[in-house]
């Protein structure tokens, strides 16, 4: 990390998980070690089946490791935990309350009510830029706006980590590529931590300084890479040299992998 | 000017379809008519007028009314404990799979056999009157409505759970704040399929030697071939059944407006 000397937000050590599949163990993630620091943005690329979205899930608290540890500020993570935030691919909004209602659930499960609520819920409404929307259910919203209102919930909720499973898998290239751009901006501004899965190695590399690129069967961390490009970047970063050259190399690895699934 | 435009042709959608039922009432009373006119159907369908004719009458034989409250007591009442039972034991089903396992299969079988094959051995064990009439209805009421709240709950998205999971919910605010409203529409559309087998039982319910009630009152009237009255009762029973579902639609789009996609 160029040096710097960060704290350590987050450390996985040595997860493994394995299902009793039907033919016997089936290993999903054996051994995975990854240290990541605070204010860090962190991308993870690999082909579908390499247990980046159970890594997720591990991390996360929803899914226990067969053996090894996730911990979190050096605590050991057991269960869901609100110093961790998650942002699903199918956005998860719940239908029958409001984009408003959505953003506050988080906070009136920490006991915030009333107001204080509505005026956190609104600066993050803001920030996604969906003020006019704030009384609309999420059927009325597409699928971007629909993002947006999970981007804003998981930050209402202030969790020191996010964790993003593939957010923009589901989006047109337009909306996706816009959406970058937002949270690249909200986390030059914020500095959360971010750990964000992600099959798009041009996605991967315009968002994180380090990008991890997962193999398969049984998922474990292939190589990181540390992406030296300079922040802010925008679409016109894509086109650099460097981000070409990195591009190449996260590829063709990525690429290999997926013929190995195929395999 | 463009909100006019829309309130316009809102208002036009809306008095089309009025238009539309009004235009299939009236093919519906046209071939009604056709058919009390063919001499091989005209003895069951006496036409719109003789059968109206027989309102007065059936309330001068001091039956009508007592009929319809007779038959929605027992058809409320049954209906109502269906629901009661079915909630507690589709949720039960959703939440532990040994209740499911062994309660399951026994729904699955009992809802294929028509109520008025089982009618006779409840009319042994609960006697005559209102009691039999009450236990088929809330036994066909409770089988559909079990099997459809259940089926909606163990259907809910399990992302939504996690998601509140990840935001702080714990159990008790999962079950209230998220499993109770995302099975709500379910439990809407079992109320509404639970109304409309409530009704359609109600012939079987009321062959357990009831003292009034529309679908007893038609069985005695066929004995004497009254088909004018019959008809009537039946016309009733659609009434009824057609101004049920409507309420419980209304409800429904109040309750459930939020959902992606309705109607089952």
């Amino acid at each position: 990390m160029a040096g710097e000397a960060r704290n350590i937000k987050l450390r996985i050590d040595n997860v493994k998980k394995s299902y009793q599949g039907r033919t016997g163990e089936v290993i999903a993630l054996n051994g995975v070690n990854l240290d990541i620091a605070e204010n860090e943005f962190i991308t993870v690329v690999g082909p579908s089946g390499c247990g980046k979205s159970t890594l997720l899930n591990i991390i996360a608290g929803l899914l226990d490791a067969t053996s090894g540890a996730v911990y979190c500020n050096d605590k050991k993570v057991v269960g869901t935990g609100l110093d961790r935030g998650v942002v699903f691919q199918q956005y998860a909004l719940f239908p029958w309350l409001t984009v408003k209602k959505n953003v506050m659930f988080g906070l009136e499960m920490k006991g915030i009510k009333g107001k204080e609520a509505e005026e956190i819920a609104m600066k993050y409404i803001k920030m996604v830029d969906l003020e006019k929307f704030m009384n609309h259910y999420p059927k009325e919203l597409s699928g971007g706006m629909k993002q947006r209102v999970a981007i804003a919930r998981a930050y209402a909720a202030n969790p020191e980590v996010l964790l993003m499973d593939e957010p923009f898998g589901a989006l047109d290239a337009q909306t996706r590529t816009q959406l970058q751009q937002e949270l690249l901006e909200t986390w030059e501004k914020e500095r959360k931590t971010c750990f964000f899965i992600t099959h798009d190695v041009d996605e991967a590399l315009i968002l994180g300084q380090r990008v991890v690129i997962m193999s398969a069967r049984p998922g474990r961390i292939k190589d990181i890479v540390d992406v030296t490009i300079p922040y802010p970047r925008n679409q016109a970063t894509k086109m650099t040299k460097e981000f070409l050259d990195l591009k190449n190399q996260i590829w063709s690895q990525v690429y290999q992998e997926y013929l190995e699934v195929r395999k | 000017m463009k909100n006019d435009e829309k309130l316009t042709t809102k208002l036009s959608e809306k008095n089309q379809s009025r238009l539309w039922l009004l235009l299939s009432v009236a093919v519906a009373i046209g071939f009604w008519t056709l058919l009390s006119v063919i001499p091989k159907t005209a003895r069951c369908f006496p036409n719109i007028i003789v059968t109206m004719k027989q309102i007065p009458v059936m309330i001068m034989r001091g039956v009508l009314w007592k009929d319809i409250l007779s038959s929605l007591i027992s058809v409320g009442a049954g209906y109502l404990l269906g629901f009661v039972i079915a909630l507690p034991v589709a949720i039960l089903m959703a939440w532990y799979k040994p209740v499911r396992n062994i309660v399951e299969p026994w729904i699955q079988f009992i809802r294929n056999i028509p109520p008025l094959a089982y009618v006779p051995l409840i009319v042994i064990a609960a006697g005559v009157g209102r009691k039999p009439q009450i236990i088929v209805i809330t036994i066909a009421t409770f089988l559909i409505m079990c099997v459809t709240i259940y089926q909606g709950i163990i259907n809910i998205d399990e992302t939504l759970l996690k998601a509140a999971r990840v935001l702080g919910a714990k159990d008790r605010d999962i079950f209230v704040r998220v499993l109770a409203p995302a099975s709500l529409p379910f439990i809407l559309t079992a109320v509404r399929l639970g109304a409309s087998v409530a009704l359609t039982t109600l012939i079987a319910a009321e062959s357990t030697g009831a003292f009034a009630g529309l679908g007893m009152r038609i069985r005695s009237l066929n004995n004497n071939f009254e088909t004018e009255p019959m008809l009537l009762y039946i016309i009733i029973i659609g009434i009824i059944g057609i101004t049920v579902e409507k309420l419980i639609k209304i409800l429904e789009r109040k309750l459930t407006g939020w959902q992606e996609k309705r109607e089952i």
